[in-house]
């Protein structure tokens, strides 16, 4: 059977693959990596030229954009550092996004796991108003924020600005963990239950290592959304002392545009990009994992 | 409140089940209230309680820090319908919702399936060698901060000192030599939906290679025996079969669009030549912290969210009414 197919095929293919196939073929391939060339080049072109201009000098910056700096000047690295607060920035985004994001992944998977797994009035409409917390726009709900902090003395403090961005991954996270949390089967839970393990017990050492894969995914978009967030510093946070990273690039650039140290905003941005490109290179085939695992759903 | 674990069968006649179901030990009391006390306190202060306010707040005329705010029906409304400025906001969202994720989409199809089906070979459909490479770079501007992509290409596009003008006059497009991409109100909102894609389609280059690679392999077999081309291949076999990826991706990108604040922030923080470029988000972000018309912004906001959730609806009812016949397809094979 197998051998009457392979013979009737083999001789159509053989006349035509060399003189029509094989050439078309090596044909697309290499219009379709010249067409896949020319977009990484437009993705990484206008990250060199701002890794080179970082080390000009603000007469260079403004002179011809396509020489190479004439010497490497670190000092636009400290000038960012220190003058423009970009170090006070970065430590307070460190602070703001690694505490929401413990939180948050902590508080998302406990509530995630109630929804997904125990019956009681009210499941359904927790989840849908999680649902709809997710799809609506937050720039709606900014205005009565501000004052929701206002009243609880949490405006302009990292405390304030920590608890809403828990507040706000949270429906992202309790969504995306529900399905995880569904699909563990249920004898685990019955035999750990069995064993003596109480409610609390069963959460910590057996179901929340269980959906670890979950976690990973999760903890990766949350931390990339949280580091990115713009809107919710900049209406809540207005206080410079504490400036996330994202807004202090945004008020740098705009008193860049009267005076000031080109070479230092071109080196406050490479400061910025610099780490999130390496932690993306290190994980990039897990992110990947994560967008597929995220997206297929 | 009696809490029954799904796994457990409600009254089973095992003692040990009977024993777990004895309501509110302190283990189970305790648990439910911080397992799902907390995250909901959390939600409902700052997250539900804002939204359901800001309704409120759009019928009122409040305005400052004083305490005076009187209830004024849909007047604000009424007024955001005369508001030249708010209407021109409104009309570039539209624009960038419509414009942003085609393009996008477009793009990212295409890379896709460059990747995916543009191997050279003469049997089977192949994926291209050493594409590991693309989707690296590609993905790179999903992880920078948005506000930073719209700096960097604030300084590509600025006259003089940016690199786009002088590329351009170097390959002898002289008339470009000082040109101000972003301060023109013919290029800026082309240039500003540039940077928008350029920060968008790797993302779902990489969502759409995924979905692309699920697909059974026997198809596309089926398919070059029966003598499709590549491109045939890509545009009646492919799409249609990752239908549900392009419907959830344009989703994303329109809210993606009708948010843009970030961005436009960053290009043209002002709204651009002639509002070019203005936002909903912008308009509503500067009525309400500059000028303080708290009452007035929310109904901003309203109309946003109303204009988000009218989007979702058109592109869920285009695609339930053109996805019947490729459900059939789909069943007939």
């Amino acid at each position: 059977m197998t051998t009457t197919t392979a013979d009737r095929a083999e001789p159509v293919a053989a006349s035509r693959a060399p003189r029509q196939r094989a050439p078309e073929g090596r044909g697309v391939a290499t219009t379709a990596h010249l067409a896949l060339i020319l977009w990484s080049l437009l993705v990484i072109l206008p990250l060199v030229w701002t890794l080179l201009s970082s080390f000009k000098s603000t007469q260079e910056v403004l002179g011809n954009p396509l020489s190479l700096p004439g010497k490497l000047r670190f000092e636009n690295y400290a000038n960012a550092w220190t003058t423009a607060g970009i170090g006070r920035y970065f430590a307070n985004t460190v602070i703001v996004v690694g505490v929401a994001l413990v939180l948050v992944m902590i508080l998302g998977a406990m509530c995630a796991y109630v929804l997904a797994r125990f019956t009681f009035p009210g499941n359904r409409l927790i989840y849908y108003s999680m649902l709809a917390g997710l799809t609506f726009p937050v720039f709606l709900a900014i205005v009565p924020l501000f004052f929701v902090l206002k009243n609880l003395s949490l405006l302009n403090t990292l405390p304030g600005l920590i608890v809403t961005y828990v507040a706000f991954a949270l429906p992202f996270t309790v969504f995306f963990l529900h399905s995880f949390f569904k699909a563990l089967p249920g004898e685990i839970y019955e035999a750990a239950q069995i064993d003596g393990a109480g409610e609390w017990r069963t959460f910590f050492s057996v179901m929340l290592p269980m959906a670890r894969p979950g976690m990973a995914s999760v903890a990766i978009f949350n931390f990339l959304g949280l580091w990115n967030q713009f809107l919710l510093p900049v209406a809540l946070n207005t206080d410079s002392k504490n400036y996330v990273l994202s807004q202090g690039m945004a008020s740098f650039a705009s008193q860049a545009g009267y005076a000031v140290d080109f070479g230092a905003l071109f080196a406050a941005v490479v400061i910025t990009v610099a780490p999130v490109l390496v932690v993306y290179i290190i994980f990039q085939r897990q992110l990947q994992v994560s967008v597929t695992a995220g997206g297929v759903k | 409140m009696t809490v029954t674990p799904e796994a457990v069968p409600g009254g089973g006649p095992k003692r040990s089940v009977t024993r777990r179901r004895r309501p509110l030990t302190f283990d189970r009391a305790s648990f439910m209230v911080v397992f799902l006390g907390l995250p909901l306190a959390v939600f409902v202060i700052f997250v539900v309680s804002p939204f359901v306010q800001a309704l409120y707040y759009s019928l009122t005329d409040w305005s400052g820090f004083s305490s005076g705010q009187n209830f004024v029906g849909f007047d604000n409304y009424v007024k955001l319908f005369h508001d030249d400025i708010f209407l021109k906001a409104v009309r570039n969202n539209i624009l960038l919702a419509i414009v942003v994720p085609i393009v996008t989409i477009l793009l990212a199809l295409a890379l896709a399936t460059l990747v995916t089906i543009g191997g050279s070979g003469t049997g089977t459909v192949r994926g291209l060698r050493n594409s590991g490479f693309y989707r690296i770079v590609s993905f790179f501007p999903y992880v920078i901060p948005a506000i930073v992509i719209g700096l960097i290409w604030a300084q590509v596009f600025t006259p003089g000192s940016g690199v786009l003008d002088a590329v351009l006059s170097k390959i002898g497009l002289h008339q470009f030599e000082n040109y101000a991409w972003l301060g023109d109100a013919r290029t800026a909102m082309p240039a500003s939906m540039f940077v928008m894609i350029w920060g968008f389609v790797g993302f779902y280059m990489v969502l759409f290679i995924a979905a692309i690679r699920g697909i059974d392999p026997e198809v596309f077999e089926a398919a070059r025996i029966d003598g499709a081309g590549r491109f045939r291949t890509a545009v009646s076999l492919t799409v249609p079969l990752i239908r549900d990826n392009v419907q959830t991706a344009y989703i994303y990108l329109g809210i993606a669009a009708l948010d843009a604040f970030v961005y436009m922030q960053a290009l043209n923080p002002g709204g651009g030549p002639q509002n070019s470029t203005l936002v909903m988000p912008q308009q509503l972000f500067t009525t309400a912290f500059t000028k303080g018309q708290f009452g007035y912004s929310t109904a901003m906001g309203v109309i946003l969210a109303a204009v988000t959730m009218l989007f979702a609806l058109v592109v869920f009812t285009v695609n339930a009414l053109t996805g019947g016949r490729e459900r059939k397809v789909k069943e007939r094979r």
